[in-house]
C-alpha cells in the first residue's frame, strides 16, 4: 500500500486536498458551494502560474527568490502602460519578466552563481527599480485594462476566465516535462549536471532558458493576479514567494533537483489556498493564523518527506 | 596559483591564496571609506558612531547566517527571531532600571538560543530540507512577534540604550563596533579552533564524509542553528538599542540582507568555506552604501537597486573567479 502510494504520490495530495475542504465544511457547514470552489480555484490560478516557474527552477536544483518581485512588477508596467492600448501593455508587462528571466538565468547559468544570491539579488534590484520607476515612469493613475480583469475575475459560465489559461498552460508544461527533451534534460540536470554536461548536453543553454521562461510565468502570475483583485501596486505579490515554494515542496518536487513535476505543484497550490481560508473562517487573530499557516506548511512538508520517500 | 606568484615577493601566496576573498573584502571597505570621505569632507567621528551604529544590527544578523550557512544549512527566520527579541526586550524593559535591562538581555539571549534549537531539531529530525524548515518557521516566529507586540512600542532605560552609542575609548571608536567585536568574538574565537567548531566546517563541507569520520552531525547542525538563535537575538536586542522601540516588522530585511552581506563576505552558500571577519565588513560596506547615496544626493530610492545590484556584480564576479580557478 505504501509502495503504490509512493509511486502515485499524487492521490496522497489530493487526499490531503479533500480532507482541508471536509475540515472546512466541518467548521462551516454549507461553506464548500461551487461558488466557493470557484473562488478558491480563482485565488489559487496566480499562485499556481506562480510555483509553475517555481516547479521548472527547482527541477533543476535551482531556486528563484525574485517571483513575487517580478510578478508585481510586471503587473505595475502593464498597468501603468495601459493607456498605450491593452496589447502593447501585456508585452511590456511580460517583457519585464522575460528580462528578469534573462539576466537571473545569465548570473547562474553563465556565471555559475548560486540561485539563491543570485536571484535575491535581482530581487532586490526588480523591487527597487520598480520604486523608481513607479516615481518617475507613472503620470496617471495607473489602471487594469479591462481585458486583464476579465481574465483575471470574469467567467465563462461557472469557470473562471483565468482557468481558460490555467489548464492549457497547466498541461503544457506537464506534457512538456514528460514528453519533451527540453523537459527531460531538466530533470537530468538536476539529477546531475556534471554528467549532463559530460554526455554534452550544453547545460548552461539550459538553464539560461529554464529561468528566462520562469521570469515570463512570473510574470504572467502578475498579470493574472492584478486581473484577479484588479489593481496593481508595488506591494500586488508580496506574500507569494513562501506559498510558491511551499506549492512545489508540497507538490512532491524536490529541492535539491532531479524529481517531482507540476501535477503536484497544482494540488500544493490549491492545498494552500485551501488552507488561507480555513485559516480566514477560524476567526482567530491574524498572528495566530500565521503561526498557524507556517505550522501547517512544515507539518505538510515532514508528512510528505517522512511518508513518502525511502529515507 | 600563477597569478599568486607573479609580482608578489613578500606576501605569502599561500595568505593570499586561503584569505584572498576575506582581504579583499576589507580593501573594498577602505576604498568605500575613502569614497565617502572624498565626497562627503566633513565625515567625522560622528559620522563613524552611526555608522557602526546602523551596522551592528546586520553584522549580528549576518553572524548568525554565517555560523549556520558554514555548517550546510542556511537560516530564513533569522529576520522573525530578531524581531521575536525585539519586540520582547522592548515590552520587558519599559520603565526597568538599568540592572533588570541587562538581566532581560540576558534572558532574551538564552531565549534566542531555545528558538534556534528548536529551529535546529525541527530541521534535523523533520528531513525536510533547512530552506522549506526556515521559510516555514519564519513564518511562525513573525507572528509570535506579532503576539507579543502588535504596534511598534515598548521601552528601554536610557542606560541600556546607550551601551551601543556614542564612544568610549576614542572618538574614531564607536561603542557599537567594540559590543560588535566583543559578541561575535566572545563565541566565534573560542568555537572555531574547537572540535565543536571543526565539526560545523566538516559537517558543511562534506556531510557524509564528517559523518563517516565520527562527526556527530545533528548535534553540529542543531549547534549552528542554536548559535544562530543566539546571535539573531543579539541582533534584535541591537535594535531594541539604537531604536529604542520594538517593532514587530523589524527584522524583516535583515534575513534577505543577512544573507547577501555572507556572500559578499566570502562565505560559500554550498557551507564549509569562510569565517566571519569577511562579514563583518561587508555589514559596514552595505550600511555606507544607503549613506554614500545620500551624500552624493542620489535619490534614497535609488538605494535598493544599487545594493542589488552590488550583490549582484559581486556574485557573478566571485562566480567568475570560482570558473577561473576551476580550469586553471
Amino acid at each position: 500500500m505504501r509502495r503504490y502510494l509512493q509511486d502515485h504520490p499524487i492521490l496522497v495530495l489530493s487526499l490531503l486536498l479533500l480532507v482541508l475542504v471536509g475540515a472546512l465544511e466541518a467548521i462551516r457547514p454549507g461553506a464548500v458551494t461551487p461558488n466557493w470552489i470557484r473562488t478558491t480555484v480563482l485565488f489559487a490560478a496566480p499562485l499556481g502560474i506562480l510555483a509553475a516557474g517555481q516547479t521548472l527552477v527547482m527541477l533543476t536544483g535551482g531556486i528563484d527568490l525574485s517571483v513575487a518581485n517580478v510578478a508585481t512588477a510586471a503587473a505595475y508596467v502593464m498597468a501603468s502602460n495601459a493607456r498605450h492600448g491593452d496589447a502593447q501593455a501585456v508585452l511590456a508587462g511580460l517583457a519585464v519578466g522575460v528580462a528578469v528571466g534573462l539576466v537571473n538565468g545569465l548570473g547562474i547559468a553563465v556565471f555559475q552563481a548560486q540561485p539563491l544570491i543570485m536571484t535575491l539579488g535581482m530581487a532586490l534590484v526588480v523591487t527597487g527599480a520598480l520604486e523608481v520607476y513607479s516615481l518617475f515612469a507613472v503620470t496617471s493613475v495607473p489602471s487594469v485594462p479591462a481585458f486583464i480583469h476579465t481574465l483575471g475575475a470574469g467567467n465563462v459560465g461557472i469557470i473562471p476566465v483565468s482557468l481558460v489559461l490555467w489548464v492549457p498552460l497547466a498541461l503544457i508544461i506537464i506534457l512538456g516535462l514528460r514528453r519533451t527533451g527540453f523537459g527531460r534534460l531538466l530533470y537530468a540536470i538536476g539529477d546531475n549536471a556534471a554528467a549532463c554536461r559530460l554526455a554534452g548536453v550544453r547545460v548552461w543553454q539550459v538553464r539560461l532558458v529554464n529561468y528566462t521562461l520562469c521570469g515570463l510565468l512570473s510574470a504572467v502570475a502578475g498579470l493574472v493576479l492584478a486581473g484577479t483583485i484588479n489593481t496593481a501596486d508595488v506591494g500586488l505579490a508580496n506574500g507569494f514567494l513562501l506559498p510558491s515554494v511551499a506549492a512545489v515542496v508540497i507538490g512532491g518536487t524536490s529541492i535539491f533537483g532531479g524529481s517531482g513535476n507540476y501535477s503536484g505543484t497544482i494540488i500544493g497550490a490549491l492545498i494552500l489556498t485551501v488552507l488561507s481560508s480555513l485559516l480566514t473562517l477560524l476567526d482567530a487573530p491574524e498572528p495566530i493564523k500565521q503561526i498557524l499557516y507556517g505550522g501547517i506548511i512544515l507539518l505538510l512538508a515532514t508528512a510528505y518527506t517522512r511518508v513518502l520517500s525511502d529515507t | 596559483m600563477g597569478a599568486a606568484r607573479v609580482a608578489m615577493p613578500f606576501i605569502p601566496a599561500r595568505l593570499v591564496r586561503r584569505h584572498g576573498w576575506t582581504i579583499g573584502v576589507y580593501v573594498l571597505l577602505l576604498a568605500s571609506l575613502v569614497f565617502t570621505v572624498a565626497i562627503h569632507p566633513t565625515y567625522g567621528a560622528f559620522d563613524v558612531q552611526s555608522l557602526a551604529l546602523g551596522a551592528l544590527p546586520l553584522a549580528l544578523a549576518a553572524a548568525a547566517q554565517t555560523v549556520v550557512v558554514l555548517s550546510g544549512g542556511i537560516d530564513l527566520a533569522v529576520g522573525p527571531m530578531m524581531a521575536v527579541a525585539n519586540v520582547l526586550a522592548a515590552r520587558a524593559m519599559l520603565h526597568v532600571s538599568f540592572r533588570d535591562a541587562l538581566i532581560i538581555a540576558v534572558l532574551v539571549l538564552v531565549l534566542g538560543c531555545a528558538a534556534g534549537a528548536f529551529n535546529g531539531c525541527l530541521v534535523v529530525f523533520s528531513r525536510v530540507p533547512d530552506i522549506v524548515v526556515t521559510l516555514a518557521m519564519s513564518f511562525v516566529w513573525g507572528g509570535v512577534a506579532l503576539l507579543i507586540l502588535e504596534k511598534p512600542g515598548g521601552g528601554a532605560p536610557l542606560d541600556f540604550q546607550n551601551l551601543a552609542s556614542g564612544t568610549s575609548i576614542s572618538p574614531w571608536v564607536p561603542n557599537a563596533l567594540i559590543l560588535m567585536v566583543l559578541v561575535v568574538a566572545a563565541v566565534w574565537v573560542p568555537l572555531r579552533s574547537s572540535r565543536p567548531g571543526l565539526a560545523l566546517y566538516a559537517v558543511g563541507s562534506e556531510r557524509t564524509a564528517a559523518h563517516a569520520s565520527g562527526v556527530n552531525v545533528a548535534l553540529a547542525r542543531v549547534l549552528a542553528y542554536t548559535l544562530s538563535g543566539a546571535f539573531s537575538a543579539a541582533g534584535g536586542l541591537a535594535l531594541t538599542m539604537t531604536t529604542g522601540i520594538g517593532s514587530p516588522l523589524s527584522g524583516t530585511l535583515y534575513t534577505l540582507s543577512s544573507v547577501a552581506t555572507i556572500v559578499l563576505g566570502g562565505v560559500s552558500l554550498a557551507g564549509g568555506k569562510g569565517g566571519m571577519l569577511g562579514p563583518m565588513a561587508a555589514a559596514f560596506i552595505l550600511t555606507l552604501i544607503p549613506a554614500d547615496l545620500i551624500f552624493l544626493g542620489i535619490d534614497p530610492n535609488y538605494g535598493q537597486v544599487i545594493q542589488g545590484t552590488v550583490i549582484v556584480l559581486v556574485v557573478m564576479v566571485g562566480g567568475l573567479a570560482a570558473l577561473r580557478r576551476k580550469t586553471a
